[in-house]
This record gives C-alpha cells, sequence and structure tokens, in this order.
C-alpha cells in the first residue's frame, strides 16, 4: 500500500515538473515581457503609452492622466497596451526602462516618462515640441492664435 | 473589471476621504490630541532614505493610499516632494530616476505608486512652494 503511495506520489511529482517545463518553453515562445518584444512594441508607432486599462476606460488615475494630456493635444491614434491584462508586459516594460511605475509614455521608441513627467512637459510647453520632433502637430497649437487674437 | 466592485471602490474611497476630512476637522479644533496620526514604518523610511541622500531643502512625504482601493494604514501610494540642489542641471527624466533608485526597495516591495516633485531650491522658491494634486483612483489597483 505504501509503495502504491510512493509510486503514484513519484508520478506526481514528474508530472508537476514536466508541466512546469512546457509552461515555461510556451511562455518562451510568446514572451511578451522580453527586451526584443517590448523594443517592437515602442518603435512600432510615434506615441506608445503602457498604462492600466484602455484609453477609453483607464483602470488608474495616472494612467488616466495621460490619456487627458494627449486629448487636450488631438493625440488620438496613439497604441496603447494594457499591462493588467498581462503580467508578463507589465514586468517587462518594467525591467526594460527601469522605469519602476505604470504608466509609461514612449515617443519614437524614445522613454519619456510616466504621468508626472508627462504632465509637467505639457505645463511647461515641452510636450508641444517633442510632438513636433516627431512629427506630431499639437490641436493646442491651432487654438493659440484664437487667444491671442482675443486680446488684440 | 467589474463595474459593480468599481463604483463600490468608489464609493469607500470617497467615504474614507470624507472621515479624513472630518477627523481633519475635528483635530484642528483640537479635540483629538491623544490620536495624533503617527507616520507608518514605509513612510519613515522612505523620509528617512531621501533626506539621508538629497540632504533636501525642503522635504514632503505624503502618503495618499487613503486616496486609493486599499485598506485603512495602508502604505502603498505615495506622493514626494523633494527640493535639493542635488537636482542642479539634471533632466527631469534623471531627477525621477535618482529619486526612484534611492526607494528601489521600497518600489519592489510594498510601494505600488510613487509620484514624485523634484525641484532645485530655486524652482522650489519661483513655484512658490505649490504642490500639485494627484489624480483620483480609478479602481484598477487589482493584482
Amino acid at each position: 500500500m505504501s509503495q502504491l503511495f510512493l509510486t503514484t506520489a513519484r508520478l506526481l511529482r514528474t508530472q508537476g515538473r514536466r508541466s512546469a517545463f512546457l509552461r515555461a518553453l510556451s511562455s518562451e515562445a510568446a514572451d511578451t515581457g522580453s527586451r526584443e518584444h517590448i523594443d517592437g512594441l515602442v518603435k512600432k508607432d510615434k506615441v506608445v503609452v503602457f498604462m492600466k486599462g484602455v484609453p477609453e476606460q483607464p483602470m488608474c488615475g495616472f494612467s488616466n492622466a495621460v490619456v487627458q494630456i494627449f486629448r487636450m493635444h488631438g493625440v488620438d491614434n496613439y497604441s496603447a497596451y494594457n499591462v493588467l491584462e498581462d503580467e508578463n508586459l507589465r514586468q517587462g516594460i518594467k525591467d526594460y526602462s527601469s522605469w519602476p511605475t505604470i504608466p509609461q509614455v514612449f515617443l519614437s521608441g524614445e522613454f519619456v516618462g510616466g504621468c508626472d513627467i508627462l504632465l509637467q512637459m505639457h505645463q511647461n510647453g515641452d510636450l508641444v515640441e517633442e510632438l513636433q520632433k516627431v512629427g506630431i502637430r499639437s490641436a493646442l497649437l491651432d487654438k493659440q492664435p484664437d487667444s491671442d487674437k482675443d486680446k488684440q | 473589471m467589474n463595474v459593480g466592485v468599481k463604483q463600490a471602490c468608489r464609493v469607500v474611497t470617497a467615504y474614507r476621504g470624507h472621515l479624513l476630512s472630518l477627523t481633519t476637522s475635528t483635530r484642528s479644533a483640537g479635540t483629538m490630541s491623544t490620536a495624533e496620526k503617527q507616520p507608518g514604518p514605509v513612510e519613515s523610511v522612505i523620509r528617512e532614505k531621501l533626506s539621508q541622500h538629497f540632504q533636501p531643502s525642503h522635504l514632503d512625504v505624503i502618503n495618499e493610499s487613503y486616496m486609493h482601493c486599499v485598506p485603512p494604514g495602508s502604505e502603498t501610494h505615495f506622493k514626494v516632494v523633494v527640493v535639493s540642489d542635488k537636482f542642479d542641471n539634471e533632466a527631469i527624466i534623471k531627477r525621477h530616476r535618482m529619486v526612484n533608485g534611492v526607494l528601489q526597495e521600497e518600489l519592489e516591495g510594498p510601494v505600488h505608486a510613487l509620484s514624485i516633485m523634484a525641484k532645485t531650491p530655486k524652482q522650489w522658491e519661483d513655484s512658490g512652494g505649490k504642490v500639485s494634486k494627484s489624480p483620483a483612483c480609478r479602481g484598477g489597483m487589482g493584482q
């Protein structure tokens, strides 16, 4: 009886190890957290955001702030990746940019920062310039002449 | 996330904020002297590390966890305001990296969100010492 128990236990152990091995293999095949994969994502589009939730429904105040800032500049067609849906990506992006928090913003493949930095760039006008560098005209530029006219 | 959960979360957060404003107003009336809020262990460590590393002329460590969907008394969401001449001639992203670096252990551990204001004494003076408000929670704390 005890022999049977031992054999079963051993069998289960091997099984467990094997499935862990298979899991490792398959996750490697589609490792969304790998440097190569993320490198591809950030370079694929001019504006790339890693956030919690989606632009239509951000799940975090900081991610929402990033979405709202881009909206003010008329930037709508950026790529957004929801890290809440992919634990590998969530950790991978932190490692990729050596930045511990989400959201993260990339312009033309270059890491810009998180919510605090984007907000500051928005407030001091740097964001308009940075967008221009990647060939995007901020919608705020078109509003400026109107307010100038008002003043005259 | 389930919309119901999210709404409940917002209600709890709002309620907690309400409670907080109640305690604050009571405290300012001077009737709650025994219940002074002590900084938690994580807050203390953050304060200590930032003081040591940046020798700031001004330092705020604000526990904003109550604004989020975490249990009362949590130490998960912080805002830090660091004013130090060590930030002179450093770009903003570098300044944030410096602060993140000093708090690496905390960020890998209990701290879930860290909002950073890193200024030079000159910038701090020019800004009139204004600290921007943090965005409200949207229920995606999860995992």
